[in-house]
């Protein structure tokens, strides 16, 4: 008697509704080992967590994705483009449909806010000046951020610099918003702003969205999928009720904040008595 | 032998980055010209941020060539002369080494410190994600700005120095030579080429501290060490090279 294969999770996104596929991703810092052979597909529409533990490579994974970096093997396709294969004129048109948003802003010091959102409409387009000042005003009334127009980045809080890059990240209207652990070192109000931004500019504006983060609760709430990334692999991946009954143990450790498991809680070391003793004896 | 081979290894290996760096910096320079107001900024941070330093320096060099010049010129009673040796050291050597010292020093180091940050905090990267090459928008814009002012910079220290208050100053109206002594040996002694030879070193030298500044910070480790390391090494470096390239054209120019 044959066996049938379970039918797919409706969530699951594939390699037909994904807006981002990545297949057989190997990359490498210098002698570390990153990624060793990961898939993930980042489906239309929805938006998709990458968590994991720190140093696992999730920014990597970001800049893997936008082609500024290049991976030893494997592909990373954009709506069904290759993204490395591609030179750099037609990758700078492939990135205006891409937005990021980087973990500290990385607004342009030499310029004011209104500039700043600004700026790729400057780089990219030819519009009349009015149009440019209504667009970015618009954004900017987007993330509740339109009378601090004139200000300068450097007089910004840092919640308030992610939500100016993120009106940034979004002025060109791209299909793609990547941000990079956008909840690091925010106060509880930052937190939910930019999470209910995150959530809110996917919807209204038919946004794909990245979020990578290891702020557990938070990227789960809004998250559609999510991947776990620990030791070059993808360890565990599905809806946020999925994974909250994985039986991955680094995946439950990492998922729960546990201080022991696979992730042990001690730096390798000899036997406690053995090193007291030593100290005794020198 | 083995770690003579890897440091000589990475030595060409950096200096191979240079050049291929040297050579996209190049590619990019007319795009800078296609946007004047970066480059107008950026002539102003790096030319005119930098006229009071040249100033002042260009006059007390000056005002030091004279006092003593006058008292060795004295002494075979060719004080008369005064003129024509100052003019002379300052427009060969003084006006475009001290300047490019000088430069390097303020301007230099602030690129090198400036690109390196942008670096630290992401907005070089933040630049390709929005489609925009940084050498274009960054890189370009202050290269050219360090090759535009240098030349302007080394003829205001040469001015400084010869006149007003540096030389002048000081051998006429303090030490009594004659104005019209003092100004007709500079005119009958100093050639057009010697001015010309002056503003060609000067160019180069502005090419060479433009081009280690901002490989400097382009290529500094991403971290507060990083970039203090470019501003050190900005400095190094092209006081090293200001200095050699100096000899290697005085003995070109005035064979």
């Amino acid at each position: 008697m044959s066996t049938q294969p379970p039918p797919p999770d409706p969530a699951t996104p594939t390699a037909d509704t994904s807006l981002v596929s990545v297949r057989g991703l190997h990359f490498s810092h210098g002698q570390r080992v990153i990624y060793d052979g990961v898939d993930i597909d980042i489906a239309r529409g929805k938006v998709t967590a990458i968590m994991g533990p720190s140093g696992t490579g999730k920014t990597t994974l970001l800049r893997l994705i936008g082609g500024q970096w290049r991976p030893g093997r494997g592909t990373v396709a954009f709506d069904g483009v290759n993204v490395h294969a591609l030179r750099r004129k037609p990758l700078y048109a492939l990135r205006r449909r891409m937005g990021m948003l980087f973990q500290h802003g990385a607004l342009l010091t030499d310029l004011n806010v209104f500039e700043n959102v600004a700026f790729p409409l400057r780089e990219h387009s030819d519009l009349p000046e009015a149009l440019i000042r209504d667009l970015v005003l618009l954004k900017l009334d987007a993330v509740g951020l339109r009378g601090a127009a004139d200000l300068m980045p450097e007089s910004l809080s840092g919640g308030m610099a992610r939500r100016v890059a993120l009106a940034r990240a979004v002025v060109f209207d791209p299909d793609l918003v990547m941000y990079d652990e956008p909840f690091t070192g925010q106060d509880p109000i930052s937190m939910g702003v930019l999470m209910r931004l995150i959530r809110d500019l996917n919807n209204a504006l038919g946004l794909t969205s990245i979020v990578v983060s290891h702020d557990v609760d938070e990227v789960l709430s809004i998250a559609d999928y999510a991947y776990i990334v620990a030791g070059g692999k993808v360890i565990a991946a599905g809806t946020p009720d999925a994974l909250a009954h994985t039986e991955d143990p680094l995946a439950r450790q990492f998922l729960r904040g546990e201080a022991d498991g696979p992730v042990r809680f001690h730096y390798p070391a000899p036997a406690l008595a053995e090193s007291l003793g030593g100290l005794r004896t020198s | 032998m083995n770690t003579l081979l890897t440091t000589l290894t990475a030595v060409f290996a950096g200096i191979g980055r240079a050049q291929f760096f040297l050579i996209n910096v190049l590619a990019a320079l007319p795009a800078a010209l296609t946007r004047p107001r970066i480059l107008a900024q950026q002539v102003h941070s790096v030319g005119v941020m930098s006229l009071i330093i040249v100033v002042l320096s260009g006059s007390f060099v000056g005002m030091v060539l004279a006092l003593q010049g006058f008292r060795t010129l004295v002494r075979f009673g060719a004080e008369e002369s005064l003129g024509v040796f100052v003019a002379l050291v300052i427009v060969r050597e003084l006006g475009p080494v001290v300047t490019a010292l000088l430069v390097a020093g303020r301007a230099g180091s602030a690129l090198a410190a400036e690109i390196g940050l942008m670096k630290a905090t992401d907005q070089l990267s933040a630049m390709e994600m929005m489609a925009t090459d940084p050498l274009k928008r960054v890189i370009a814009p202050r290269f050219l700005a360090m090759l535009i002012s240098m030349p302007l910079l080394s003829a205001i220290f040469s001015v400084m120095a010869i006149g007003i208050a540096g030389g002048h100053a000081v051998g006429v109206s303090l030490l009594g030579v004659d104005d019209g002594s003092y100004w007709g040996q500079i005119r009958a002694s100093v050639e057009v080429q010697d001015i010309v030879d002056s503003l060609i070193k000067s160019t180069l030298f502005g090419f060479a501290v433009a081009w280690i500044a901002v490989y400097q910070g382009y290529h500094a480790a991403p971290t507060s060490e990083g970039v203090s390391r470019a501003t050190t090494s900005t400095v190094v470096l092209s006081s090293l090279a200001i200095l050699a390239l100096d000899f290697v054209l005085t003995a070109f120019m005035f064979r």
